[in-house]
């Protein structure tokens, strides 16, 4: 069976996203993939794409008209909620989207969530994955006003309210590990890092996240341009801070003073706009610590969200099912 | 007698090992040769790595290994990986210099106290290196412009150049894979893509390889 998604309307930053692609950053080319990746992999769960591929929300949500073929189609990140023609879905869900209907999602105090159909999306693949690297439109692409999606091989799905993980404490702090450019700034400023308030920004896209704080100038600006990770912390000559996201540049020429934990890349990417937070300095052996447990409750996590008794879990329970995991990138114990 | 390269580390799941901080051919050449060690021999739990001009990331799964035994790993490999001193495959580029294919080298060549056709001449001659891919995808970062045409960033990125503009900053070099604003001076254009999203091979150049300009008849 075939369906036809009509696209009536969709934020700047929606696009088609899978788990990312490795080995090409020695050519210029970041990760890509889902930001939020546990909300991402629990998307992916609950409906089986049969490639793997999301649809990656967040300013301004999505509203989308079913041109033809009903689907089953999932909705999991922060606390955007879904409507069918008018009628609440409620936060993470799971239902079906039948011709004529018309299907919106409202973004909440959260910046990123992921729809998902139970189908093939029609996306291209670019270096072996759909992931879209946003700034050229490589990869599976940004989803436009206009856009008609089209999927193959197409399910519904049981209708289910889905259980979200619990909400982080806001107040716990984010941790990272100084370095690798800290000598580019005064001697006092990873004191300063992480004894300071800093708030997260309402600007953000793929490539990065604005992080409002006291202002920790470099003291030089002569680095030739070293390579960049998801999670460094750069500050640019105005001491403007951005924590770089899965659209990372791979180089730069503005020294990163710290990178965050890769248990805390993902809960600062979603911290609505506005929110206050601190930084804590770990070790580098307390932050591999922390990342197996992370990794541990969110593996349990998505070994319990969906309802008890749904054919998902059945299947997975008789062990047809694999590769749910494999949608946090390959980040199982 | 070269100084022993430092390790910094990158969060939990990377580090870089720095081999000084200067743009400069030798120090380029250690990156690469430890590059080629790793990929030859990969210690376990490698993800991948990134060559820069003086530094290479070396992306780990921390729930496989630990940042202590990458680095050892690392700087093991570097007492023994010797520093490629071969050239480099050399890529010869077609470049046209005709007036809407260069908006900048008019004013190139006035900063430069050369007329156009002179600073065109200073330009060809020269001999380029690919140090590094960075920033987006299929920039290949080359040094070898001419000392009398280094030139400082513009203050502000103008927008509107094609897709194979080839533009210059000091004495950096690119070829344009994306239609995005830069602060580079455009002194020429060239129908050779560096980035071929739909090719086998969709990057042209490997890090290392020598890249000679050549104009275009009529152009």
């Amino acid at each position: 069976m075939i369906a036809r998604l009509r696209i009536e309307a969709a934020g700047p930053l929606t696009t088609v996203q899978d788990a990312g692609r490795r080995g090409a950053m020695r050519f210029g080319v970041p990760r890509s993939g889902p930001i939020d990746r546990l909300a991402f992999a629990a998307a992916v769960a609950a409906a089986e794409p049969d490639d793997g591929t999301a649809i990656e929300l967040s300013h301004g949500g999505l509203t989308l008209t079913c041109l033809e073929g009903e689907i089953g189609f999932a909705l999991c990140g922060s606390d955007f909620a879904a409507e069918i023609d008018g009628r609440a879905l409620g936060g993470w869900c799971r239902a079906v989207v039948k011709p004529g209907q018309r299907l919106r999602v409202r973004q909440g105090a959260g910046n990123w969530a992921y729809l998902t159909f139970a189908g093939a999306l029609a996306a291209r693949e670019w270096l072996g994955s759909r992931a879209t690297h946003a700034l050229s439109g490589l990869g599976g692409g940004l989803i436009r006003a206009g856009d008609v999606l089209e999927l193959h091989a197409t399910r519904t799905l049981e209708a289910a309210a889905l259980q979200a993980p619990p909400e982080p404490s806001r107040t716990l702090p984010i941790g990272l590990v100084i370095g690798p450019q800290e000598r580019y700034f005064a001697v006092d400023a990873p004191e300063r890092l992480c004894s300071e308030t800093f708030i997260a920004s309402g600007t953000f896209d793929r490539m990065g996240r604005a992080l409002e704080g006291p202002p920790l100038l470099p003291v030089r600006l002569d680095m030739p341009s070293e390579p960049a990770l998801r999670g460094c912390l750069q500050i640019a000559g105005d001491g403007r801070m951005t924590m770089l996201s899965a659209d990372h540049q791979t180089t730069g020429g503005f020294p990163k003073i710290a990178t965050v934990i890769s248990a805390d890349i993902d809960r600062l990417s979603q911290l609505p706009a506005g929110t206050p937070f601190r930084f804590e300095a770990v070790s580098v052996d307390e932050a591999a610590a922390r990342l197996r447990r992370h990794t541990a409750a969110q593996t349990a996590f998505l070994h319990s969200f969906l309802p008890a008794g749904d054919l998902a879990v059945r299947l997975r329970e008789a062990n047809l099912v694999g590769g749910v995991i494999d949608a946090l990138g390959g980040e199982e114990p | 007698m070269t100084a022993g390269p430092l390790v910094r580390p990158v969060g939990d799941s990377a580090l870089l090992i720095d081999f000084g901080e200067r743009i400069d051919e030798a120090i380029n050449a250690r990156v690469v040769a430890l590059d080629r060690a790793l990929t030859a021999n990969p210690p376990p739990g490698l993800v991948e790595t990134v060559p820069a001009y003086c530094s290479l990331l070396i992306e780990y799964d921390p729930l496989v290994t630990t940042q202590a035994h990458v680095a050892a790993a690392a700087l093991a490999l570097t007492q023994t990986a010797v520093a490629d001193t071969a050239p480099g495959r050399e890529h010869l580029v077609p470049i046209s210099f005709a007036a809407a294919d260069a908006p900048d080298l008019a004013r190139v060549a006035e900063r430069a106290g050369l007329s156009p056709e002179a600073a065109i001449t200073d330009f060809l001659a020269a001999r380029y290196r690919v140090f590094m891919y960075g920033f987006a995808p299929g920039y290949a970062y080359m040094g070898g412009v001419p000392p009398a045409l280094h030139l400082p960033r513009k203050p502000v990125a103008e927008r509107g150049h094609p897709v194979g503009s080839v533009i210059i900053a000091g004495p950096q070099c690119l070829i344009t894979t994306l239609p995005m604003p830069t602060g580079w001076w455009v002194i020429g254009c060239t129908p050779l893509r560096v980035l071929d999203s739909c090719g086998e091979r969709p990057f042209r150049f490997d890090p290392g390889a020598r890249v000679r300009f050549e104009r275009m008849p009529g152009a």
